[in-house]
């Protein structure tokens, strides 16, 4: 294909990648870099019958002005990188100086925002991703031994917890987990704990998140790595059970290399995904025991107070994490480009 | 491919398999029949077997089954109208974001210079965002220019987030059509344009009907962009649907909200049902390509 027809294909979609991805990305970081305005104060002499007072009142008319003419606000360099709901450099310097060591600075991090959501972040992250590589793959060697007619039922029930919208799918198991609901009633009635609730405490709320974020993404494993039975060299597998292979060794040492491939696909979509873990916290009603990085760029956002600014500094540091999780995948495609095309 | 499973194993497999049916299948088989009751039977405190034959929706409503819910959803809450809305988004999403998608997917297949690979590269990277970082740097201009709350501004939003997906996927499609076709073509005279006209798009639709699938569950499914990018007025389903949850934990109509999403379930359930084996191909098509 010539450059020239190369280009006005592409001009389309590349011109609303451009102006809807790469232009925002842009225009985050500089609104990371401004802080509102300040609310313009004047000093009014009053002059009264018993003496002169001073009084400082807020200028609306001149700070909505000021608003007007400058709406990205005032310079402040990378003050809000450093401010209590980011990263938070004064607090953690005094926990630190505090002299309680490593304990104080664990105990401050559990209290910043910013600590407290990137921990849930990578927590949910880097639980939910393996589990469901493992729970796809059960499933998908279980349903390949089925019959026939049942591998369809099976793969249209599956695909349900996958399709259907995060939010609502949250909000389905949700109703279900409530202590009123059924399982929150079982629960109840197995662990003989009439007050047990799982929205109680953080540690069952993370579990709850995590058994979602599993629920939620298990079934893409599954068919990815159920395609890929299907093309299963079967003289290897052949080979391997003459030579006297267990069912164990067969799946261990023919099946998993022949799907490591698919493996690393699902886990780079899943790890890119499970990253924005947002919709469920909503959904759960989580936001007290646990919050994520996309979550406190929403809360910004939503909120009655616009907070552009601190929103746009989360997103520049969410991006920056993004980038980190995805250094190794794309150093690793770009070795592979440079050696396919020498 | 395995042979014939001994006894043991085929149990436990299939003791597996019913758990992880029940895992998929209960929840939405449960609210859809709790959907019907009142909230007393939904959430049953005293007795669970309420759920299942609706005492107190036989008391209040001399039934066991009542649309009281969807009637409140639809009617008095005036669900209708995010239901348009979610129609009017989903549709101008997968028109518009095939139609340059299809274009630009076709060119990177068809380029063999280095930018193509760049480009697909970068596309990987936009995809990796969280839609909602970006939401934050529309903001301000969106603001400045009074494009904020509406629904076009929306649509071309949900269509750019759309594309590096859209592109990979109809990239691997395009590769599997032979170029020697389009080659041929260009041979006996035609433009790459007319190449593409005349002999491509009669044999792309598989590959784009698969896309235009995962495009409509894209927008049908988004929450952060429309939550925070439309106004009150004009909000789809899925924020609808969080807001009344602000609303009715209050006043105590939980059940518009369950018969909200049972009613927002039905069409996927639908798409799952008639294009099963296009999402699964698609599903797989980007996999296989790697």
């Amino acid at each position: 294909m010539k450059h020239r027809s190369f280009f006005w294909f592409f001009l389309p979609t590349g011109l609303a990648m451009l102006l809807f991805i790469a232009m925002p990305i842009v225009s985050v970081i500089i609104q990371s870099l401004y802080a509102p305005h300040e609310s313009v104060l004047i000093t009014v002499e009053n002059c009264g019958p018993f003496g002169c007072t001073e009084e400082t009142t807020i200028d609306q008319e001149a700070t909505r002005a000021l608003e007007e003419a400058k709406p990205l606000g005032r310079f402040v360099g990378l003050d809000i990188y450093r401010d209590r709901g980011h990263l938070a450099f004064a607090e953690l310097r005094e926990a630190w100086q505090s002299g309680q060591g490593i304990r104080g600075v664990i105990d401050t991090l559990g209290n910043l925002p910013f600590y407290r959501a990137i921990t849930f972040t990578l927590v949910f992250t880097f639980t939910v991703t393996p589990s469901l590589i493992v729970l796809g793959l059960l499933i998908a060697l279980a349903v390949n031994s089925l019959h026939r007619h049942l591998k369809g039922l099976m793969i249209f029930f599956s695909l349900l917890p996958m399709i259907v919208t995060p939010l609502i799918g949250s909000l389905i198991l949700f109703w279900m987990i409530d202590s009123r609901g059924i399982l929150g009633t079982a629960l109840q009635s197995i662990f003989e704990n009439p007050d047990l609730s799982l929205k109680a405490s953080s540690e069952l709320t993370w579990l709850v998140l995590i058994i979602y974020g599993i629920w939620h993404s298990a079934p893409f494993a599954f068919v990815v790595f159920y395609a890929g039975l299907q093309t299963l060299p079967s003289d290897q597998l052949e080979a391997a059970r003459i030579d006297g292979a267990t069912r164990w060794q067969q799946v261990r040492y023919v099946v998993i290399p022949h799907l490591m491939p698919l493996v690393t696909f699902v886990a780079l979509i899943q790890l890119m995904d499970n990253f924005r873990i947002f919709e469920p916290i909503v959904g759960f009603n989580a936001s007290a025991h646990a919050t994520s990085l996309s979550w406190i760029i929403f809360n910004d956002l939503a909120g009655e107070t616009r907070q552009l600014s601190a929103a746009a500094t989360t997103s520049v540091l969410t991006i920056i994490g993004v980038a980190i999780l995805l250094s190794p995948v794309l150093v690793r495609t770009w070795r592979e480009y440079r050696g396919s095309y020498r | 491919m395995i042979r014939k499973m001994p006894l043991g194993l085929r149990l436990i497999s299939s003791a597996f398999l019913i758990f992880w049916l029940i895992m998929a299948a209960f929840p939405f088989l449960w609210t859809f029949w709790g959907s019907f009751k009142v909230e007393l039977d939904f959430f049953s405190l005293a007795d669970w077997t309420n759920a299942l034959f609706g005492r107190n929706t036989v008391e209040t409503h001399g039934r066991p089954f009542t649309g009281a819910g969807y009637h409140g959803a639809w009617i008095a809450e005036g669900f209708w109208r995010p239901a348009i809305n979610t129609a009017i988004v989903c549709f101008f999403v997968v028109c518009i974001s095939l139609t340059i998608g299809t274009l630009g997917g076709y060119a990177l297949s068809r380029a063999k210079a280095r930018y193509s690979f760049l480009l697909l590269i970068l596309a990987l990277i936009f995809r990796a965002m969280p839609p909602i970082t970006l939401v934050s740097g529309y903001m301000l201009p969106f603001f400045e220019w009074n494009l904020w709350g509406i629904l076009p501004t929306t649509i071309v939003v949900l269509v750019a987030i759309n594309q590096p997906f859209t592109l990979w996927m109809l990239h691997s499609f395009f590769q599997n059509i032979p170029q020697e076709l389009d080659e041929s073509a260009k041979v006996d005279g035609c433009t790459q344009f007319q190449a593409f006209r005349h002999v491509i798009i009669p044999v792309m639709w598989p590959g784009v009907i698969t896309t235009a699938l995962f495009s409509f569950l894209l927008a049908y499914n988004d929450f952060a962009v429309t939550s925070v990018l439309l106004s009150e007025t004009n909000r789809t389903m899925v924020p609808e649907i969080a807001a009344f949850l602000g609303t009715t934990y209050t006043e105590g109509n939980i059940m518009f909200a369950v018969a909200a999403v049972v009613s927002a379930t039905v069409p996927l359930f639908i798409l799952v049902m008639l294009f099963q084996n296009r999402i699964v191909s698609g599903l797989t098509a980007g996999a296989v390509k790697g």
